[in-house]
């Protein structure tokens, strides 16, 4: 396919305007179907039994009792879910943490699931499955589980990414590595070295919808599942695989989703929801519970990190290092890895490394939360960073400016960056009012930057044009927070007409081909690339169609403004043919006009922000309270500017909360204390201001209107920034988040000597 | 265990229905009455995701049995636009943008319907703390807030 | 299970000292139908008592208020006449939980649920309330102090129901205040609290005083020494330092998912101090 994805400089006719979304007036009146909202005749409900331990060898279970309480229709346990993963250790683990086959690795790993007439019987079964566990010692801190005295969660990994093999199995599955340089020659030339520690707990997306899904698998093989995913098309091939189906017999459909951030990216109850259906011979509903969703969904890693960068009395940085420890759960992930690439992205570096440690601990398998694993780092880098400054004696965004990533540089993850926005959102965040304004007493603000990759990735859009010369737009990534819409103005762009002509539609898996996941902030550049594609692609039909209907030769048509108009003197008098006078003659010159595109959306242009924030610390208590807060962010191109808005805003929002109140909290004997939204404290409207943002339109080269993704990067400064603000307010340097009251007041009190 | 009989009223409407003695009202309104409206967040109270109108009182559906609608009056999601027109405020969070996944939409605006009847002229603050039992994870409440703000304006020019 | 919503108090008690196996009182259900979705509890009878006759409303009487279990905060809230004259209860009372459940949740439940955290139990301890309990034996009253008797514990015996709480009327010159120590703004249980109820004297001197605590110890606290310290004395540093370090001194808490004891500690004291101020101010003193 013809299609070139460079950027080109272009004035918008719909792109960039704030259109009311498609699917607004639903989600107004409670119309929207999300994932529990969804049944079927005749379906069961479904429960999953979880264990109580954080760590037991699953001895016996007997199900028995359980299937013979009448109203129950199936039971299963991991022997209902043989492995068939032929080798893929990447998918046994998914297959491990559906359905516990050996050992329950955590407080909630599934163990059995019942299928019943309703709710009331499957939670009766629950209570009759008996099983036999032995319990095992277990270990949920980071630090503690890479200590050779910490029990071993599997003792088949051996710490991948060292030079030596390790004679004996550990908790580390791998090591890696990031950087350039020299970095002890580069502290050698520093008139100034900061080094510090920092740990951050592990938080939740949060999303307020709960897991939800109905699954319906028939004796002829074939089956629908019903579900709130971020990627109906991945969770279809993981699920098949899992089931020993053919991917093509299982459609999925994707419901509206409440929410997502990362955390529904992975399968956790589909497979057994579709084992018990096809157990039962009957469709399944199961949605999990709040308590579930916290103990048995996929939180973010929680960290252990050491920072030491280095500077001349200039203000250049001359090394910097760190060394980062994730939690991955149970099973292995690269959640270090990723912190060790975006630590120092924000800056140009000569000398620069860091090195990642994944760590297995008895929690949750841990999941993609929205830029996953940069918050972390950049919480540690850029605490570093500002105290850096102060030493130096220098304005903590001169001192950052100063050092800033500029087109060319070499970024500390290894790629050479092109235009990229870290120096303008500095510029923009010093010249912004906010950093000017006065503070009180017991105030303090602080400022940070952040980075993240962005994905492109497989994606596949057909764009139909009906009869009435209305478009409808079939796009396979799901829509998480106005995509439709956004997609609605880029179809509307290309083609030339209005956005209200435009439908669009989030497909289901038999309906379109591939697409990945609406993750890595792919969703609008991604789709919007392949939207371009189909509308190009159905403008060159239509140039076809107009000019049969004309009959001149196709060169000689162009398509303007919506309309095709014969070029060229010797058509004078031939009046443009409207986008909806062509489609009405479809019928009589050749059938349906369609476009479509199947592409990987290379290219994805990185993106950095700065957040600026303004917090109060009551010193005799520890409360925190946000004053004031600014984001800056380079979205390349906002499609749709309100949405780009909601997106900075939500991310702070949520970097808000990790950095001033929510974490896991594990007892000693490794049960998870706070699995609900009372004490697991998401921010609360009355705990913010209003969020101010920023935007600016740095292009990127590789998408033809310069779209960068604008999802993820407004959750990685929160951390950083909120820490600097509430070091600046308390007098002292916060390092551990969340900064929560008692680490607040213990901070102070600390301080004081007392 | 022995069915409840129940006749209430929702949204202006006689219903009846038969329900567990243990059962919520929002699993009536779901699984039974087929309004899906409300959302099931925690089933606890602490999301507000489930908000309806019981006898002019705010309260959480989930902390409702269904056995208490016994004569009462019930007003969710389902009965706020007038028609094929909405309620200002359902207006104003579209305009504004004011939902991104839109799972807690429904609850939002039946806790603003109840803040603004008792407080038509409401100041940031006393939105801000006014819908303190209503979680959302995608706006940072940023957009929600101006759309309650807007909305109050128009209906105290109507 | 079985659920009935008997018409008078007599049938409610009837209802309960008859019944076997596990009844559980409905009023707010904030408390009851979390623990009964959570599997805690799976109750063989649920006698709703929102329509007993009265148990609606709070009555103002020559004595005082007598405020029925069925009373929901957010009715609490609306009370002119108690807000003037118990404005530290009214705080704690609309502190619980949202606007969603302030619409449901009662005094009675949040007494009866017997929680350490629970809201507006200082502020009802400081305020020297008492319960109005109605059984197979009659009625009788007890400081409510008296009715938790350690975590999700009561004193009330099987078929025993409190049918009120009573508030006295103010002397003149008096004021409460109830102050809780959250993380977030709102929707929090509280980590630590304090309730503060003062009468002075026309001189502005503490005539009278009762200081409590929440979320300190297995049950509220109500601290005597730190009443004397204020007593006999206007609202002096010296004074609210004292208070503030008897509070301090006197809690027995616990580290847990909410706070740790050093914390608890520290802010017992500076909510004493802060409650003592705003009680102080609205006794008229300056």
């Amino acid at each position: 396919m013809n299609f070139d994805p460079r950027y080109s400089s272009r004035s918008f006719a719909s792109v960039g305007t704030r259109p009311i979304r498609p699917d607004g007036v639903d989600k107004v009146t409670g119309r929207a179907r999300y994932g529990a909202d969804f049944n079927m005749a005749g379906q069961l409900v479904g429960r999953v039994l979880r264990s109580p331990h954080a760590h037991a060898t699953i001895r016996k279970i007997d199900t028995s009792k359980a299937e013979k309480l009448p109203g129950v229709k199936a039971v299963i346990t991991a022997a209902d879910l043989p492995d068939l993963t032929d080798g893929d250790a990447a998918m046994y683990d998914i297959l491990d943490n559906c359905m516990a086959r050996k050992k329950a690795l955590y407080d909630g790993h599934a163990v059995a699931a019942v299928a019943a007439v309703d709710a009331r019987t499957a939670t009766q079964a629950l209570k009759l499955i008996e099983v036999d566990y032995e319990v095992l010692p277990h270990v949920t801190d980071v630090d503690e589980a890479m200590k050779h005295s910490a029990p071993v969660l599997n003792d088949s990994i051996f710490t991948e990414g060292v030079e030596e093999k390790p004679t004996k199995p550990s908790n580390v599955t791998k090591r890696s590595q990031y950087g350039h340089g020299d970095v002890r020659e580069g502290f050698a030339q520093a008139d100034y070295v900061v080094e510090r520690s920092f740990k951050t707990e592990q938080t939740h997306q949060g999303y307020i919808e709960p897991h939800a899904c109905v699954a319906s698998v028939s004796s002829d093989g074939t089956a629908d599942l019903w579900v709130c995913t971020q990627g109906h098309f991945v969770y279809r091939q993981h699920c098949a695989q899992l089931l020993g189906m053919e991917a093509s017999k299982l459609r999925v459909t994707s419901s509206e989703i409440g929410g997502g951030f990362g955390g529904k990216t992975h399968v956790w109850a589909e497979p057994v929801a579709l084992a018990l259906s096809r157990k039962a011979g009957r469709p399944v509903k199961l949605v999990m519970t709040r308590d579930e969703v916290f103990r048995a969904s996929g939180p973010t890693s929680a960290t252990s990190i050491d920072v030491k960068i280095g500077a001349r009395k200039d203000g250049t940085i001359t090394a910097a290092e760190a060394t980062l420890r994730y939690s991955c759960g149970p099973y292995a992930g690269m959640w270090a890895e990723l912190g060790a690439m975006t630590a120092f992205a924000c800056y140009k570096l000569d000398n620069v490394k860091t090195v990642g440690y994944e760590v297995l601990v008895n929690r949750p398998k841990t999941a993609a939360y929205r830029a996953p694993s940069a918050p972390m780092a950049a919480f540690a880098v850029e605490s570093a960073v500002d105290e850096l400054a102060k030493e130096i004696g220098m304005d903590p965004v001169e001192f950052r400016i100063r050092n800033a990533a500029q087109e060319g540089t070499r970024s500390s993850y290894g790629p050479v960056y092109g235009p990229i926005g870290i120096g303008p959102t500095l510029e923009a965040a010093k010249n912004h009012p906010h950093m000017k304004a006065p503070l009180g007493k017991n105030q303090g603000r602080g400022m940070a930057c952040g980075f993240w990759f962005n994905f492109g990735g497989q994606t596949c859009t057909d764009l139909n044009i009906g009869m009435d010369g209305s478009v409808s737009l079939a796009v396979g990534t799901v829509d998480v927070g106005g995509s439709r819409a956004s997609l609605s103005l880029v179809a509307a762009e290309e083609l030339g007409i209005a956005y209200e002509q435009v439908k669009a539609v989030v497909a289901d898996t038999s309906s379109l081909g591939y697409n990945d996941m609406t993750d890595g902030s792919r969703g609008t550049f991604s789709s919007s690339m392949a939207t371009i594609s189909a509308a190009r692609n159905a403008i060159k039909v239509l140039r076809e169609r107009a000019a049969q209907m004309w009959d001149v030769p196709v060169d000689d048509v162009v398509w303007e403004k919506g309309h095709a108009i014969a070029k060229g003197e010797k058509y004078g008098n031939l009046a443009a043919l409207s986008l909806k006078e062509i489609a009405a003659a479809s019928g009589k010159t050749g059938g349906p006009i369609a476009g479509h595109s199947e592409l990987v959306a290379d290219g994805a242009g990185v993106s950095f922000a700065t957040h600026i924030c303004d917090i109060e610390v009551d010193p005799e208590t520890g409360a925190t309270r946000v004053l004031r807060y600014t984001v800056v962010q380079d979205a390349g191109k906002a499609v749709h500017p309100t949405y780009v808005e909601g997106q900075y805003q939500g991310g702070a929002a949520q970097g808000i909360g990790w950095a001033l109140n929510e974490e896991y909290i594990y007892a000693k004997d490794g049960r998870l204390q706070n699995a609900g939204f009372l004490d697991y404290r998401i921010p609360v409207c009355s705990d913010l201001p209003m969020i101010d943002t920023q935007i600016l339109e740095i292009p990127n080269p590789n998408h033809p209107y310069g779209v960068r993704g604008v999802g993820e990067t407004s959750i990685v400064p929160p951390l950083a920034a909120i820490a600097n603000a509430v070091s600046n307010a308390a007098g002292v340097r916060m390092t551990h988040i969340p900064m929560s009251p008692p680490r607040v007041l213990a901070a102070i009190e600390a301080e004081r000597g007392g | 265990m022995a069915g409840v009989a129940v006749s209430t009223t929702i949204n202006g409407d006689n219903v009846e229905y038969l329900c567990q003695p243990d059962e919520t009202l929002l699993d009536v309104l779901r699984d039974r009455l087929g309004l899906t409206g409300a959302k099931e967040g925690c089933g606890t109270g602490d999301c507000g995701a489930c908000s309806i109108i019981l006898d002019d009182r705010l309260v959480c559906s989930c902390l409702v049995l269904g056995a208490e609608a016994e004569g009462r009056r019930v007003e969710t999601i389902e009965g706020m636009a007038h028609g094929d027109k909405l309620h200002p405020l359902q207006q104003k969070f579209l305009e504004h943008a004011a939902l991104q996944c839109g799972i807690c939409t429904p609850g939002f605006l039946i806790a603003a319907k109840d803040l603004l009847a008792k407080n038509p002229d409401p100041t940031e603050e006393e939105i801000r703390f006014g819908l303190a039992g209503n979680l959302c994870r995608c706006t940072g409440y940023d957009k929600i807030v101006r759309a309650v703000q807007d909305a109050a304006s128009v209906m105290k020019g109507a | 299970m079985r659920y009935i919503r008997p018409l008078s108090m007599e049938d409610a008690v009837g209802q309960l000292a008859g019944s076997s196996g596990t009844a559980a009182i409905l009023a707010g259900g904030s408390d009851l139908l979390v623990r009964m979705k959570g599997g805690f509890i799976e109750p063989d009878l649920i006698v709703d008592i929102k329509a007993i006759d009265g148990l609606g409303e709070i009555r103002e009487t020559a004595e005082g208020f007598s405020i029925g279990a069925a009373v929901s905060c957010a009715l609490m809230g609306e009370s002119v006449a108690l807000n003037r004259e118990w404005p530290g209860v009214v705080e704690a009372a609309k502190l619980i939980g949202s606007k969603q459940v302030q619409g449901r949740c009662t005094i009675v439940g949040n007494l009866c649920n017997a929680s350490p955290a629970a809201d507006s139990v200082p502020a009802l301890v400081a305020a020297a309330a008492r319960a109005l309990i109605i059984g197979p034996g009659g009625r009788r009253t007890v400081p409510v102090e008296a009715v938790p008797t350690g975590p999700g514990k009561t004193s009330l015996a099987k078929g025993e129901i409190i049918e009120a709480i009573l508030l006295d009327r103010r002397a003149p010159r008096s004021g409460d205040a109830y102050l809780r120590f959250i993380p977030r703004t709102e929707m929090d249980i509280a980590v630590v609290s304090a309730g503060v109820n003062l009468t002075l004297d026309e001189q502005g001197v503490v005539k009278s005083a009762r200081v409590s605590l929440g979320a300190v110890a297995p049950t509220v606290l109500l601290v005597e020494e730190a009443a004397e310290a204020l007593i006999g004395r206007k609202l002096d540093e010296a004074a609210l330092e004292r208070l503030a370090k008897v509070c301090s001194g006197a809690c027995r808490p616990i580290d847990d998912k909410r706070g740790t004891v050093e914390f608890r500690r520290k802010v017992a004291g500076v909510l004493a101090r802060r409650a003592a101020t705003t009680a102080y101010a609205r006794a008229g003193g300056k």
